[in-house]
């Protein structure tokens, strides 16, 4: 790395020398609460729409803890944040908008 | 001497980055963007499918056991998760020692995911779930219930096997690199110890027998990058390396309960 890269990660390292211990384990423990609330869920019998909801939702929250604590985003400067969030989630949104609504349309016309 | 002209309306080296951080820790950023529209592309393969596909809620297989074998799997990844962040943690407190024993415990996390989809993959191959590519089990006939699965919705293995066979090569290669940054030219020969391991403690039908062949392929390239270019590795080189394990960790978030919770058969 040449001296400016050496100084930014050197500035970037002191940031993370803060980052206190307890904090990781407590994201730890809530990510394996939730995933026991979900396996607790599945032996529910519930409908699978609503079934669905929840646990994409619950994944949500799962994924926003991992990559905001563990993946230190939410340290990042604004500019990361929203043009790498940004740029992800409105490439899934097209995906959502092309695939699944096709693939609705595949049953409804009974196609096989 | 003529004054030299500095002309302030072009960028110099000097200066600050757009983004805040260093270029390597960007880079690895934009890989794991791009990876995640190949793990997001499958998830969505899997989703259409099942939607499309107007008997697949019915034929999915996982019971019981295999819920508790994911679930066992899920709490290793967010373990590993918890010991990488530690291992960064140790790398920027130039803690040599618990750097090397956080990244050693990580790669034993992954280790056992890795070992209990493995497990996995073999119990449902056997019992008749598999794919025409894969080798045929001598001496057992199947489950019924499994091989109806197959007959009726060959989809669910299709996918199935695509979407979690890329996610257990991803933590493969993540542990390989996190092997070479912990242990960096004494990892080669243990990889090469795990590929003949992995290699010949596989029966022949089972798709691992195969597959270990990227232990091999990796020693190579991660001995070819450590001898081109042999280095201390530093605490931005344990982040970047962290920032793709917890990716692993963040992609089965979303494959765990569309994959197995979702189709699961509670008796």
């Amino acid at each position: 790395m040449d001296e400016i890269q050496i100084a930014i990660a050197e500035r970037v390292a002191e940031e993370h020398r803060h980052h206190k211990k307890a904090q990781f384990f407590w994201v730890w423990g809530v990510l394996l609460v939730l995933t026991a609330v979900e396996v607790y869920l599945t032996y529910q019998n519930m409908q699978p729409a609503t079934m669905l909801t929840i646990l994409m939702g619950l994944s949500l929250i799962k994924a926003a803890l991992i990559i905001g604590f563990f993946m230190h985003l939410r340290y990042e400067i604004s500019l990361m944040k929203w043009l790498t969030m940004c740029s992800v989630v409105g490439c899934f949104i097209i995906m959502t908008v092309f695939m699944l609504w096709d693939a609705r349309r595949v049953v409804t016309l009974g196609l096989k | 001497m003529a004054d030299h002209v500095v002309p302030h309306d072009v960028p110099s080296v000097y200066e600050p980055s757009l983004f805040g951080t260093y270029s390597k820790k960007i880079g690895m950023w934009l890989f794991l963007l791009s990876d995640s529209l190949t793990f997001g592309a499958l998830l969505y393969a899997y989703t259409y499918s099942r939607i499309s596909t107007s008997n697949f809620m019915g034929q999915t297989p996982f019971h019981s056991e295999s819920i508790v074998n994911a679930t066992i799997m899920t709490a290793f990844l967010l373990t590993s998760s918890l010991t990488m962040v530690l291992a960064v943690r140790a790398s920027v407190q130039k803690d040599q020692k618990n750097q090397t024993l956080w990244l050693l415990a990580t790669m034993l996390c992954g280790a056992g995911f890795v070992v209990l989809h493995g497990r996995e993959w073999t119990n449902l191959i056997e019992q008749g779930m598999t794919l025409p590519m894969f080798p045929a089990v001598p001496g057992h006939a199947g489950n019924p219930e499994f091989l109806d699965v197959v007959k009726k919705v060959p989809q669910f293995a299709a996918t199935f096997f695509t979407l979690t066979g890329m996610h257990m090569l991803h933590v493969t290669l993540g542990i390989v690199y996190l092997g070479v940054v912990a242990l960096r030219r004494k990892f080669i020969p243990i990889l090469l110890v795990l590929w003949l391991v992995a290699w010949l403690a596989t029966p022949s039908y089972s798709p691992f027998h195969y597959g270990a062949h990227v232990l091999l392929l990796a020693a190579i390239v991660c001995g070819i990058v450590v001898w081109l270019k042999p280095k201390v590795y530093d605490s931005s080189d344990v982040e970047v390396a962290g920032l793709y394990w917890h990716f692993v960790d963040l992609v089965w978030m979303f494959i765990f309960p569309l994959v197995y919770l979702m189709s699961a058969k509670i008796l």
